[in-house]
């Protein structure tokens, strides 16, 4: 398959995995316990991203000691926590980062 | 103004931090794809036909190790499943649009714009609040352009040992920092992590997002119907 035709297919299964309910469901099947369920999508979803960039090294082994990021993770999670704010939780975590790999 | 300009402003404002960590994301995106062999123009052609980091980064992952096209197409749609869910959620709010927003939509139908969206959505009742999802993700869409570009253009002049990769899980921990503060999240959270971290050596594919994410919601209904029942 040339690098094109491979694309066009990504983008393909892309776009349809995001079309696909917009276009199925009808906002008549919903109910009340349906959306308390899906309210959970984010929590549900999002962690499967961050645990394994965090607790993961670059050949997908658990790597739990001398691991930066997940102090990072933890001090950035606090300031979330506290501060409620998306840009304080991130620069937090990059520059706790940094600070452990460039200084300490 | 026009209401629904606000209303594309305001999907602009809100998504605004969250774009801070995908300038470093595009960057290493243009880079990678031009170590590994593709040309800038398709390089390009990813970024605007796919329009998803994660995709983008999987393809390029498993096209570099030398995957068959299938494994990496297939792949590309296990790492893609969470837009089922994403759409799903969205789909009620949109469910009155005609067919040419629809697809507007679900082009630009990310993560960043959906976590915004997802909130403003609960709140508004103004019948075209979908300009918010479209503000947020034309946003993305500029940043994400223009960052592949110049990380074709600087390619490795950026040195990979500040560990820019670490902004993308910072990102995804700030869109959940509302939900640290509530108990049935936080036990979501953790199982949905545990089972991505635990299996994603050994779920096939790429699949362990969508299989922890089925477990953290599975999770959700169990616990939401049992503090009802107390």
């Amino acid at each position: 398959m040339s690098d094109w035709a491979l694309i066009i297919y990504c983008g393909l299964i892309t776009f349809l995995t995001r079309f696909s309910m917009i276009a199925l469901l009808k906002k008549e099947m919903f109910n009340d316990r349906i959306r308390e369920v899906l309210s959970y999508v984010p929590s549900a979803i999002f962690p499967a991203i961050i645990f394994p960039a965090i607790f993961l090294d670059n050949n997908g082994l658990i790597h739990l000691e001398n691991n930066p990021k997940i102090l990072a993770a933890i001090i950035a999670m606090g300031v979330g926590i506290f501060s409620r704010n998306i840009l304080a939780t991130i620069f937090s975590g990059l520059a706790s980062y940094w600070f452990l790999i460039f200084v300490v | 103004m026009n209401s629904n300009f606000k209303i594309f402003l305001k999907g602009i404002i809100d998504v605004s931090p969250l774009m801070i960590p995908v300038v470093p994301f595009g960057l290493i995106f243009g880079i990678l794809a031009i170590d590994i062999g593709f040309t800038p123009l398709a390089t390009m052609g990813m970024s605007l036909i796919i329009f998803g980091g994660a995709s983008q980064i999987v393809l390029l992952q498993l096209f570099s190790g030398g995957a068959s096209s299938l494994v990496i197409i297939s792949s590309v749609g296990a790492v893609n499943s969470r837009h089922l869910l994403y759409g799903a959620v969205v789909s009620e709010h949109v469910s009155d649009l005609k067919l040419f927003w629809k697809i507007i939509i679900s082009y630009f139908l990310i993560d960043q714009a959906f976590a915004r969206s997802n909130e403003y959505f609960k709140k508004s009742n103004d019948k075209n609040k979908y300009f918010h999802l479209i503000g947020g993700g034309v946003t993305c869409w500029v940043i994400w352009q223009t960052t592949t570009f110049l990380g074709i253009i600087l390619g490795s002049a950026i040195p990979e040992k500040l560990g820019l990769s670490f902004a993308v899980p910072l990102t995804f921990l700030a869109l959940l920092v509302n939900d640290f503060r509530k108990m049935i999240n936080v036990i979501v959270i953790i199982i949905s992590g545990l089972v991505a971290t635990l299996g994603y050596n050994y779920i096939p594919y790429k699949a362990y997002v969508i299989v922890a994410a089925f477990a953290g919601l599975f999770t959700a209904m169990i616990l939401t119907k049992i503090i009802k029942k107390i």
